[in-house]
């Protein structure tokens, strides 16, 4: 997938905090894509089966990946407002 | 599919009294809601489109989210893919993952999608194609894809409908003419036609707070009272293993419990391809920008998979019903309604049942009004009148959500509706071939107009012709959306098949096209649009009301 192209700027596009939140937006299709990978019935959860529980486990751990880039990116962009205008 | 283990559900077939007049109640609540949605948050100038179709694009951070939400949170999660569980195991559990990953990419290229429509007042994914290849055929192929792949995704609405309907005794049964057996869903279809065509987005965005109401009371409720009197999760997934493993009619077990080896590429391929497809869909981009900013499209990225969460939840009911032997008379997607009748008290079950009802009828809204914008935007004014005023916009726009209702009407009666989950995957298919356009046009301008669209027949083509040629036991044609991966060999989902292959047809032709110096089209955007935001040069909330005949280049 294409990353973030094109800065309104002359500023780099690809920065240390970027990557980061590229990363935290990547990591869930990593771990849901590779099937094989949770694709048994031990250990249980409360007699849930793990390829179950495991997934939505993961929808908690991308909301909170998310919620990072989504901080990141907001701090990067308030900082450049800030450099550039006020 | 009927059930191997022995139905401890014989319940009444009558009609369900107290359920129905719980449902009745609910369901003219909401009408008269949806009625008066017009006057909600109303503006001075009402008889536009950005009015009617985008809520006059000024909705905030919780309405956005009931909107999304709404789109998710559909008859496809409470009857589909319960129903898909019960049917075949782990495999219907895509949904999933494919909501998780949904969010990241929302996150990735809605806010750029955003600033550029605000920039230049686009309404439609068609609008900014047209404006950012210069190509009016591509802006075509676009809308067209959107109105032809919103259609089964309704029709998908109307399955869950008529599933509640037909578990309160009022769909008429099997020996009923086929119009008596249809007639409470034109009516619950009349009414939601009627009241889109009244008040536009409002209706279903004010809705959607009943609806969502509803539906979190339901699932908690369902999910903690179901198990108990079944005994827990772990006899649950006990009795589910062992019906699951009995040899069905073609002689393989009937499904598994995790994910086989031979299952994975399909259950990956549907997850991915279902997360890419979801937010083209023309309603997911209508519940976008209709919202104040770039932000608030962020900030709902990490809200909204509370929605997952719960659709697992849901998902698992269809283990539920398993070990609850659960009579489906032969249409797994009466499992879920059918085991709320058998475990709730009659009251409850009728507000489970609104719950599945009014969560059908608020994402139809949603899809044929995104459906309407599509079409008056990018087929009638472009094509058919171009001189068109404001209000003969919106009048057409009215009647086209009209019209695409009626085209999900014909899925519904012409598709195998025992795998529902099929008719959100067909649209999938479609819609997944119009991704190089949009999300590449967002990123670069490098694709070539003309390759782009050859990329996109092909796709089309290639995925429709593929989808045609699989059987299920009930059908003959289009009777699944997963086949052979040609060159791989494993079974996987025939959208993402397709899009791989219109991918790379687009950038061969785009190289060739490049060496011939074929004409590249006029771009009318500037990198700086992209980023744009609420508060910077040009870009407003509420875009002024000439909007819908300026500025960008007709």
């Amino acid at each position: 997938m294409a990353e973030k192209a094109a800065s309104p700027d002359r500023r780099p596009v690809v920065t240390p905090t970027r990557v980061v939140a590229g990363l935290c937006l990547l990591a869930p299709f990593i771990a849901m894509l590779w099937v094989s990978s949770y694709a048994r019935i031990e250990p249980t959860l409360i007699g849930i089966p793990f390829f179950y529980w495991y997934q939505m486990a993961w929808v908690l751990i991308s909301t909170a990946l998310t919620a990072v880039a989504y901080k990141l990116v907001q701090r990067e962009q308030r900082a450049r407002k800030g450099g550039a205008v006020r | 599919m009927t059930t191997p283990v022995t139905t401890l559900a014989a319940a009444s077939r009558g009609i369900n009294g107290v359920a129905l007049a719980v449902f009745v109640f609910f369901f003219l609540a909401v009408t008269v809601m949806g009625f008066l949605a017009a006057r909600w948050r109303r503006a001075e100038q009402s008889a536009s489109l950005d009015e009617w179709g985008l809520g006059g694009r000024s909705f905030g951070t919780w309405i956005t989210w009931f909107l999304l939400g709404g789109d998710l949170y559909t008859a496809y999660t409470f009857v589909a893919v319960p129903a898909a569980i019960y049917t075949a195991g782990a495999s219907g559990f895509f949904a999933v993952p494919y909501t998780i990953l949904v969010y990241p990419l929302i996150f990735t290229f809605l806010p750029r999608l955003w600033s550029v429509s605000h920039r230049h007042g686009y309404v439609t994914t068609s609008d900014f194609v047209r404006g950012r290849f210069g190509s009016k055929g591509l802006s075509l192929a676009v809308a067209l894809t959107g109105l032809l792949a919103t259609m089964p995704y309704i029709a998908l609405q109307l399955v869950g409908i008529q599933a509640v309907l037909d578990v309160m005794g009022v769909g008429g049964g099997e020996h009923a003419n086929w119009f008596v057996k249809d007639l409470p869903l034109l009516i619950a279809f009349a009414v939601l036609a009627a009241y889109t065509y009244s008040s536009g987005l409002r209706a279903p965005a004010l809705i959607a707070f009943v609806k969502d109401g509803l539906i979190y009371l339901v699932i908690v409720v369902a999910i903690i009272y179901i198990p108990i009197k079944l005994g827990g999760f772990g006899e649950i997934f006990h009795s589910a293993k062992e019906t699951l493993a009995v040899h069905g009619p073609t002689g393989k077990p009937r499904g598994e419990l995790a994910s086989g080896p031979n299952a994975q590429w399909a259950y990956a391929t549907l997850a991915l391809g279902s997360a890419l497809a979801l937010f083209m869909y023309p309603h997911s981009i209508t519940a976008t920008l209709s919202s104040r900013s770039r932000n608030v499209i962020r900030r709902n990225t990490t809200i909204l998979p509370l929605y997952s969460l719960m659709l697992g939840l849901l998902a698992l009911l269809g283990f539920m019903a398993i070990k609850a032997g659960t009579d489906t008379r032969g249409n797994a997607q009466l499992a879920i309604p059918q085991l709320f009748a058998d475990m709730f008290p009659s009251w409850f079950a009728g507000v489970a049942f609104a719950a599945i009802g009014i969560g059908a009828l608020v994402p139809a809204a949603i899809m044929s009004i995104a459906a309407a914008n599509l079409f008056t935007r990018n087929v009638y004014k472009d094509f058919l009148k171009p001189a068109a005023t404001p209000e003969q916009e919106h009048k057409v726009a009215k009647l086209v959500s009209l019209l695409v209702k009626v085209g999900a009407l014909v899925f519904v009666l012409t598709m195998d509706k025992t795998v529902a989950i099929n008719f959100q995957l067909l649209g999938g298919i479609w819609i997944l071939q119009t991704m190089p356009a949009l999300v590449g046009g967002l990123f670069t301008r490098w694709f070539h107009r003309w390759a782009l669209l050859a990329g996109w027949a092909i796709g089309m083509v290639y995925g429709t012709l593929a989808a045609y040629g699989v059987a299920s036991p009930t059908q003959k044609h289009f009777g699944g959306s997963s086949a052979e991966i040609p060159g791989i060999g494993e079974i996987g989902y025939i959208g993402l098949t397709a899009f791989v292959l219109n991918v790379v047809v687009t950038v061969v032709l785009t190289v060739v096209l490049k060496a011939l110096k074929a004409p590249e089209g006029t771009d009318e955007t500037v990198p700086a649009d992209y980023t744009a935001d609420l508060g910077d040069k040009g870009v407003t909330a509420d875009l002024p009301p000439a909007t819908t005949g300026a500025p960008a280049g007709h």
